[in-house]
């Protein structure tokens, strides 16, 4: 555990919804020292608790799913019944007691809660709140559902990535909601700036299709300009070469390019082929690209007789730009992510030991840290009511005995 | 409308891997300073695309005039953003001469591998970046090369992660009055594009693959489901899904197959409440998805887009850009802005009913900018 004042220790977050573009973003902030309020009842968990695997073991189970936990760490857990007057009473108690309301539910559903924006800036004028969905809460599709996974080939993504004559490609998972989750999260961290300043609350509408959009401005921008229509076009660039992956002697492959022409002569000696650099048909970027596959096969020809660490090492040593090809087993063994404490082991009490991923930045003074595992299914309700709340012991008990904790 | 982050300045001295996070202070209401040395090529697309939105500002800081305004300009700044492989080799942009001449600024210093470890200094693009970040390895076909996105990634991840690394500092320092380092390493920022890929390696030693266009480890008996169709203007990412949006979207695709007279195949005896998308065999999904197949090639994209909204089908077309720019989800947002004749994404959020409109284009150098109010 930190002992350090951490940056955001005074911030109280709660989170209505689920799955990943949603509550990544309370996470990030609980690894800063929010106190974040993950909110689900027991007929409508978080869709990743049991609809996603892995499982430990793959025995699958409420508290079981490293899905959810992978999202969820450094957060409290507790189960309100919103189908219930009192369980929607409770949900405004929360709301009341917190700075930021994080929620992405399809647009429309808060309102009919009667938890939307007006209503809880009426209990909390400063509050800060954010809705994220597919389309964003406005326009001839808001409405939609979606999955991120599905919303990355919309804003381009998919159609981007794969071989020129080949079909697109999947990005694994919900690619785009990751997008989403960091832009949202300097959304509301600049509400909570602008709010503790003015006291003055915001609303954020964020749709991830257009936080997506973001990443493929460059494109986009190309469009704009010259009419031109990026494609996917495998690993190739305009300007590098050589510039892709090349597999290696086990199995394993690695990313390497050259940006210059001196970079390719220091590539050339380094795999020993020293007369390609002054051959006229690699001199330049330009002859590189024309003559890409017979310069590809040069290279492939050293690095499948090395492991990908020895070719990047080597390649390195000399300035050239390279890196294995990471796994996703590669990723718990990388020593530069080790060196960043990248992935911190927390026990859960269903699940035993997990990783859970640290974000890509922290702060010299103020560092983060995974707080505690993920929250099994209601397992705050207590602490998060009588301690952070202040509710009385025999009114916790009451909603309890009337339900309200379902 | 007041900004969310009126009156902060932000001195902006990045290039391609820092751009990006500057960008979403300034969408956010921040003043950020774009500084570059004189003769930078600010026609590039994608340089005007990241930019917008900043002011310009010429300087070198190897001269005494232009390392003068550039310390006026950084006692003032809130944030001053950094990616040191590209910045000048002087102390004028040290990270931590910044820290020690500038209590009160939150320096955030975006870099390949980040300030630590033994790799700190290894050089990377973002070919590399995705591979080191794990995201490379997980698209492309089975049995062939991982591949990247062909626009580049991971400079972005790395900048948006910057900018909540840099506000998370800025909140600090509202209760502290202290500024902070911010380091951002671009390979750990990537790392999340993996979404819970790393967790089934973590928990149960099985490392995902990449699968190409399609999806695999959805059923026990390891058949594959078709993810991306081809339409009759490109292609279509649709899934057979199970659970109750599997089963709305699998019984309104029938639907409107029969509607439109198209043959059905085994679909037409599907009862979609009792299929189980987790036990079907290989055979199984081939015979379901080859009448898809065929009726998806005569619909197009647009078409398909409007259907699916209409009958709550989950699946989306496979854009290109031209999809993109066109499509009316945006227009009625007014997601795409103009300024000064040229269309730019606007800002990605909209904040108390409005989108921010952009600013300023960040085309030409301006004087370094007064600010009334404000840190002195």
């Amino acid at each position: 555990m930190n002992t350090i004042p951490q940056a955001l220790e005074e911030i109280k977050v709660v989170e209505f919804g689920g799955y990943a573009a949603g509550p990544h973003i309370g996470k990030m902030l609980g690894n800063f020292g929010a106190k974040v309020v993950h909110v689900e009842s027991s007929d409508r968990p978080d869709g990743f608790r049991l609809q996603y695997p892995p499982y430990p073991g793959s025995r699958p189970g409420i508290n079981r799913s490293g899905c959810f936990s992978l999202f969820n760490d450094s957060k409290y857990g507790v189960t309100i019944d919103l189908k219930k007057q009192e369980g929607l009473e409770l949900a405004r108690r929360l709301v009341g007691w917190s700075d930021l309301v994080v929620e992405n539910m399809r647009p429309g559903v808060m309102q009919r809660l009667g938890l939307g924006y007006q209503t809880l800036a009426e209990i909390n004028p400063r509050l800060v709140m954010l809705s994220t969905c597919n389309m964003g809460q406005t326009g001839p599709r808001a409405d939609t559902p979606g999955f991120g996974s599905q919303l990355s080939a919309l804003a381009g993504f998919c159609g981007m990535t794969g071989f020129a004559d080949g079909p697109p490609m999947l990005l694994y998972g919900p690619y785009i909601d990751f997008i989403a989750s960091l832009l949202g999260g300097s959304a509301v961290l600049a509400g909570l700036v602008r709010s503790r300043r003015s006291g003055r609350g915001a609303y954020i509408d964020l749709s991830q299709y257009e936080c997506g959009l973001h990443f493929m401005a460059g494109v986009l921008q190309d469009y704009f300009a010259t009419g031109h229509l990026a494609e996917r076009s495998g690993n190739d660039d305009a300007a590098a070469a050589p510039h892709g992956a090349y597999s290696c002697h086990d199995g394993e492959w690695v990313a390497l390019s050259c940006w210059s022409d001196a970079e390719f002569q220091a590539l050339a000696a380094a795999i020993g082929k020293a007369a390609l650099a002054e051959d006229a048909a690699f001199a330049t970027a330009a002859a590189r690209h024309a003559h890409k596959s017979k310069l590809d096969a040069a290279i492939a020809e050293w690095t499948r007789a090395r492991s990908a660490e020895t070719v990047a090492e080597t390649l390195q040593g000399v300035g050239v730009c390279a890196y294995p090809v990471v796994t996703m087993a590669g990723l718990f063994s990388d020593p530069q992510l080790a060196a960043r404490r990248q992935w911190r082991v927390r026990r859960h009490p269903e699940m035993g030991d997990q990783a859970y991923e640290f974000p890509g930045f922290d702060l010299e003074n103020a560092p983060g840290d995974i707080v505690g595992p993920a929250p099994c299914l209601g397992a705050d309700n207590d602490f998060v009511f009588r301690d952070l709340l202040g509710m009385a012991e025999a009114e916790i008990n009451a909603y309890r005995q009337r339900g309200v904790f379902g | 409308m007041t900004m969310l982050l009126e009156g902060i300045l932000v001195v902006d001295a990045t290039d391609q891997f820092g751009w990006l996070a500057g960008r979403i202070l300034a969408d956010l209401g921040a003043d950020v300073v774009k500084l570059d040395l004189p003769g930078t090529d600010r026609s590039r697309p994608r340089w005007r695309a990241f930019n917008v939105n900043k002011r310009a500002l010429d300087l070198d800081p190897a001269k005494p005039s232009g390392r003068r305004q550039l310390e006026e300009l950084l006692a003032k700044a809130d944030i001053c953003l950094l990616t040191p492989i590209s910045s000048p080799q002087d102390d004028s942009l040290d990270a931590d001469e910044l820290r020690r001449r500038h209590p009160h600024l939150i320096v955030v210093v975006i870099s390949p591998f980040g300030r630590v470890g033994q790799r700190k200094h290894w050089r990377a693009s973002d070919i590399e970046l995705m591979a080191a970040g794990g995201a490379m390895s997980l698209a492309g076909e089975p049995d062939g090369a991982p591949v990247r996105v062909s626009e580049p990634q991971a400079y972005s991840w790395a900048s948006a992660q910057a900018a909540v690394g840099a506000l998370t500092a800025l909140y600090r320092r509202e209760a502290t009055g202290r500024g902070d380092l911010v380091d951002v390493s671009a390979q750990a920022s990537v790392v999340i594009a993996a979404a819970h890929a790393p967790a089934f390696f973590d928990l149960n030693g099985v490392a995902p693959q990449r699968a190409g266009a399609f999806m695999t480890g959805r059923s026990i008996t390891g058949a594959r489901y078709r993810v991306f169709w081809p339409c009759r203007d490109g292609w279509l990412n649709f899934i057979f899904y199970g659970g109750v949006a599997g089963r709305r979207t699998n019984e309104q695709l029938v639907a409107w197959m029969g509607e439109c007279g198209a043959e059905l195949g085994p679909l037409a005896n599907i009862e979609w409440q009792r299929w189980d998308a987790t036990r079907t065999t290989q055979a199984e999904v081939d015979a379901i998805e080859a009448p898809v197949l065929k009726f998806f090639a005569g619909v197009s994209k647009r078409e398909f887009l409007i259907e699916a909204h209409k009958r709550e089908m989950l699946g989306y077309p496979v854009s290109t850009v031209a999809d993109i720019i066109t499509d009316p989800q945006l227009e009625a947002r007014g997601f795409f802005q103009t300024l000064d004749g040229e269309r730019y994404c606007g800002s990605f959020a909209v904040i108390d009913g409005e989108r921010p409109p952009l600013r300023r284009t960040a085309v030409t150098s301006e004087r370094p900018p007064r600010r009334a109010g404000g840190r002195s």
